[in-house]
């Protein structure tokens, strides 16, 4: 039983070199740990100090002075996890923050696994279980959107719809059984024309549920973009205009599923990724470059296609090979080098591709706005309310809303067979524990510990 | 004072169906064993109603058997009518129900105990358990006389402290006026056992030549019997059989009921203990559903010997004169005359959760407990916690580990997990809505589920073992051949599936797709399947249901897996809750209480919350990793 009031220790700020960085420690040695290494002029051992206050002083190994600190001091069970916990505030440089780490750690503390300090605080009662896997979500929003929704759920929007669901679909499993308990007062009979209106009515809401997935996906990771078009028609200086706007924000993610780069692109609230951006920008040639089968792959798993045209000269054999391509798909074509002399008519190709078109110069930045508001319309329908929408940001809800679609699938189908009504439940239990399991309120052991598996170290 | 002192590895308290099957296991495992009834000439007495099985206690007898009980191969002897229930229904909710002669069930009964060797039947009250240190080490009777055992079996059944109950007349004694048992519960109470007080009732019984049949509706028994034993052969049973008769309350008797719920005792309070929710009395039913313009009687004869019949459905504990006058109310009961008349009976038994999963008592090593003494209802429950009881009793004198059943594998798993995590008020009875994975816990299988276990416990023979094993290879095989032999697209398919009003095939397909169809099954294939092996009737059913039910058996089995992912994950029963912080302050109580033995029991103890227990998960997980 000792781990459990061990005492553990981790960089709770990112591993950058940054202005301020903090080391938290927390276990029933905290103090004493802090004790240890920490030195003010007064003296006073800290855990005299009263709970939520801020003490000066200076991190010592040893004899030697590591850093000018503030220390933030709090009692349990009034903190994070609910144990005694101090917060060293220190420089934020990786190297500094490392090395009070290891200081701390010398001292008597444990380096913390990940996501230890919130499975300690869910441990020790301060949150449940969904509260904890909305704590995650939080941390890893890419955008305002995904944020907005995760602190939505964290507030309860989404149990409440998944508790009505649930609660009918128990009534339906309860009414089953207590008509095979007690066939002389409870009858059958008409029941599954009852059910399966019931059944097509949830899957109704499911499948709202599922959908918003999709867009939950797109909110909470970005837009999945594919930029075609001809050499030359200026992809790649527009990509350097999305770039190089200072309201854009690139990061290079190297691909941990696929082995392409993609780059960020934020416009206002969404997040534009774009696939092999590399090419584009190095290249104006993609697509004898990539080859058009390649594009005709990226562009299928792509959420958004972006066609840019040069204006200046007219459409060609490949322009007609691009159009077959993104005829079904979500395309946008950006009609550049509106600066130039045009020979193509908007509205005309407009209505040979059945897509939106912008006109747009990279060159002279102008366009743009329409372009950042089309993909608004595209993707968002307009302004999102949380307040009312249940948005599914999380893949594991995800999963157990399919699943549960899938079981009332089953259920409709025994109904349609004439099955006997005892076959209904089965599956009827099955979707009301898969939906239990997104609230937590059916138990399942792996998905339990998944959860805190998803932490980074610190949190 | 010298008094009588004998030794015995087992004592069993009680003569009824729990102690009965406890007291044959013991004996046919070898233990030198005592039996302890009140009255020798009631062993394995039918107080209530004259029939075994029903609803989901079919399930619980046929269990029973596949594990080497007696109580299937007692009504194979003794029926008089058998019939298979709700056959409209899916296979998981058939069940058998027989008609017993009640005085052949419990002369046969007694004969089997008389004859089995290392068995001793006693006629006497025990009034006292003895322990040591928390250990039992034996009973003491009124005489006083003391008898040493390794193991105690307590089935007492409806007797502790009993009292019958019309109106306002209440006798102290236990059920057909037979002695009750005054002492052992003081003993019980003294060592710590909590006591809960119970009441059930009984209908009453009428003289057959003051009843007009011709106004009921005749119920005939199965044309073709199926036997409860898988060791009885089926056409060793085959017999004629006596019918049953059914007809319904109405307003008038309804109004007569109302009118007189004030001198009812359940209403007026002179009954304290709580009574079966699901066996509910005629006036319960009045009161309960208002809306019910009439209530089902089935009028079913009590044996060959006698013109008694018992009206099931119509217990009461209203007086003597008003239940006259109701029961006269009844088509086919005008002249009704009672022989003996409704009562409730009230008795007290324990609280179950002081009951280990194997029946042993948490406190009392060496004490088991079975039967209507646990809290529970009906001769089915009684008997298989008596052999499960009496089986445990015997592994810890052998120095054997004990047996439990899960809820995946039997309704004993389901019942016995009830009474042992659930707190229960009222008289625990079986139903077929207890047990969550009941397509895969059917009546039918029973056998292929718990034979090899009857087998290993050592009450099941090499030859009854063989049986099943080889029923099972056949039933495997001939699924396998089912999946490959595939059926064209030949004029004589298409011209069986269009009599069947079944789509006719656009290609080939198996044998085993055509019986999925709904409107298809195995045995109309029959025609269309040359190389059909000869199998029994009882493994072309298996084969039926499991070809025909796959995917429904798959999910099941998908849901047992995940529900034994929870039952294997152990707890310490020693293990002091208070240490867990996020654990809300009632499940840290009732976990201190139950001390369960899984993180699945523990799920089931109400007032544990799903949150609870994911917070177990995570605690239990850690120490898993760290230790």
């Amino acid at each position: 039983m000792m781990m459990r009031t061990d005492t553990i220790a981790a960089i709770a700020t990112g591993l950058t070199d940054s202005g301020i960085g903090i080391v938290r420690v927390s276990g029933d040695k905290a103090f004493p740990v802090i004790e240890k290494i920490f030195r003010r002029k007064d003296g006073t051992p800290i855990r005299l100090e009263q709970s939520h206050t801020v003490q000066y002083g200076f991190i010592f190994d040893g004899e030697e002075k590591l850093d000018e600190v503030l220390v933030l001091v709090m009692k349990g069970p009034h903190s994070y996890t609910a144990e005694d916990t101090v917060e060293i505030d220190c420089h934020g440089g990786i190297l500094m923050m490392r090395r009070i780490l290891e200081t701390v750690l010398k001292a008597g503390a444990r380096a913390a696994e990940p996501g230890e300090f919130t499975k300690r605080a869910f441990l020790n009662g301060r949150i449940d279980l969904s509260q904890a896997e909305a704590v995650i979500d939080v941390i890893n929003a890419g955008n305002d959107y995904a944020l907005k929704s995760s602190v939505s759920q964290l507030g309860g929007s989404l149990s409440e719809k998944i508790k009505k669901l649930r609660g009918e679909i128990l009534y339906q499993i309860a009414y089953i059984e207590s008509a095979l308990d007690d066939p002389e007062h409870i009858s059958l009979e008409g029941y599954g024309d009852e059910l399966k209106a019931a059944v097509e009515r949830m899957e109704g809401e499911l499948k709202r549920m599922i959908d918003s997935a999709e867009f939950g996906r797109i909110v909470s990771e970005g837009v999945r973009t594919v930029i075609v078009g001809k050499p030359n028609a200026g992809k790649s200086s527009l990509m350097n205009v999305l770039l190089g706007e200072e309201r854009a924000i690139v990061t290079e993610i190297a691909g941990t599923t696929r082995d392409i780069l993609e780059e960020r692109i934020r416009m206002g609230d969404i997040s534009l990724n774009v696939a092999d951006t590399a090419g584009i920008r190095d290249s104006e040639d993609v697509v004898e470059q990539i080859g058009v089968s390649r594009a005709k792959s990226a562009a299928a798993e792509a959420d958004l296609i972006v066609y840019v045209v040069d204006g200046s000269v007219p459409l060609d054999e490949n322009d007609k090979e691009i159009i077959d391509m993104i005829r079904d798909k979500k395309a946008v074509i950006l009609l550049n080098k509106s600066d130039l002399a045009t020979v193509i008519d908007s509205e005309e190709l407009a209505g040979l591709t059945g897509k939106t078109v912008i006109s747009v110069s990279a060159k002279e930045e102008t366009g743009l706005e329409l372009f950042e508001n089309e993909l608004k319309n595209m993707f968002y329908q307009g302004e999102l309310d949380f307040n009312n929408q249940v948005l599914i940001t999380n893949v594991r809800h995800k999963e157990a809303l399919e699943d549960s679609l899938e079981s009332l699938e089953l259920v409709k189908n025994s109904i349609l067979q004439k099955l006997p009504e005892d076959f209904y439940s089965i599956d009827l239990m099955n979707a009301y524990a898969r939906l239990g399991s997104i609230i937590g309120e059916a138990v399942e052991d792996d998905v339990v510990n998944e959860i805190f598996s998803r932490f980074c170290t610190g949190k | 004072m010298a008094v009588l002192e004998e030794y015995y590895d087992i004592i069993v308290v009680g003569a009824g169906h729990a102690g009965c099957e406890a007291a044959l296991a013991c004996a046919r495992l070898g233990l030198e064993t005592i039996l302890f009834t009140v009255s020798v000439d009631s062993i394995a007495l039918m107080p209530c109603n004259p029939n075994v099985g029903g609803s989901s206690k079919g399930h619980l007898v046929r269990e029973l058997d596949a594990l080497g009980g007696e109580m299937g191969k007692n009504i194979d002897k003794t029926f008089i009518q058998s019939k298979m229930l709700n056959e409209s229904k899916g296979p998981a909710v058939h069940s058998l129900r027989a008609q017993a002669d009640k005085q052949e069930y419990s002369r046969e009964m007694r004969k089997t105990l008389e004859n089995t060797d290392r068995l001793t039947i006693r006629q006497a009250e025990v009034s006292e358990i003895v322990t040591e240190d928390s250990v039992i080490s034996g009973v003491k009777t009124v005489s006083g006389a003391f008898y040493h055992g390794k193991a105690v079996v307590l089935a007492t059944g409806t007797y502790l402290n009993a009292r019958c109950i019309f109106g306002d007349v209440s006798n102290y004694t236990g059920p057909n006026g037979l002695q009750a048992a005054n002492h052992l519960t003081d003993s019980l109470k003294s060592h710590g056992i909590q006591m809960f007080r119970f009441k059930t009732g009984t209908p009453a019984r009428v003289d057959r030549r003051s009843l007009d049949f011709s106004r009921m509706e005749e119920q005939k028994g199965d044309e073709t019997i199926v036997p409860f034993s898988f060791s009885t052969d089926p056409d060793s049973i085959q017999k004629p059989q006596v019918s049953c008769w059914l007809t319904y309350t109405n307003e008038e008797t309804h109004k007569i009921i109302r009118e007189n719920l004030d001198r009812s005792p359940l209403f007026s309070g002179a009954i304290e203990g709580t009574g079966p929710r699901y066996c509910p009395s005629i006036e319960d039913k009045v009161v309960k559903f208002p809306d019910k313009d009439r209530h089902q009687i089935f009028v079913e004869p009590e044996g060959l010997y006698t013109n008694e019949m018992y009206l099931a459905g119509m217990s009461s504990s209203l007086p003597e004169d008003v239940q006259h006058a109701m029961y006269k109310t009844v088509p086919g009961l005008e002249n009704v005359k009672i022989v003996r008349n409704a009562y409730a009976i009230e008795y007290d038994c324990i609280n179950s959760l002081q009951l280990k999963p194997t029946l042993e008592f948490k406190k009392i090593k060496g004490l088991f407990s079975g039967g209507q003494f646990n809290g529970s209802s009906g001769y089915e429950e009684a008997a298989v916690q008596g052999f499960m009881a009496g089986v445990n009793a015997a592994m810890s004198v052998l120095g054997r580990d004990p047996y439990v059943l899960d809820r995946s594998q039997a309704y004993i798993g389901v019942l016995i997990d009830d009474l042992v995590t659930k707190e229960n008020h009222e008289p625990y009875r079986m139903m077929t809505s207890r047990a969550e994975y009941r397509l895969l816990l059917r009546q039918d299988n029973a056998d292929l589920r718990l034979r090899q276990i009857g087998y290993e416990i050592g009450l099941v023979s090499e030859k009854d073992y063989q049986k099943t094993l080889q029923k099972k290879q056949d039933i495997e095989a001939e699924i396998k051949r089912l999946e490959h032999t595939t059926v064209g697209v030949h004029p004589q398919v298409q011209e069986f599936l269009e009599k069947h009003q079944s789509t006719p095939l656009k290609s080939g397909t198996t044998l085993s797709e055509l019986i999925k169809r709904p409107e298809l099954d195995y045995f109309m294939l029959t025609e269309l399947d040359s190389e059909r092996p000869d199998l029994s009737k009882e493994a072309a059913e298996q084969v039926n249901i499991n070809v025909k039910y796959e995917g429904y058996i798959r999910r099941q089995k998908q849901q047992v897996e995940q529900f034994k992912k929870l039952e294997k994950k152990r707890l310490d029963t020693e293990f002091d809750y208070r240490q867990i912080k996020g654990l809300r302050i009632e499940a840290v109580q009732k976990l201190n209480l139950y001390k369960p033995v899984s993180i699945g029991q523990a799920s089931r103890i109400s007032g544990v919350s799903p949150a609870d227990i994911s917070v177990l998960l995570v605690y239990f997980a850690k120490v898993d990793i760290n230790s």
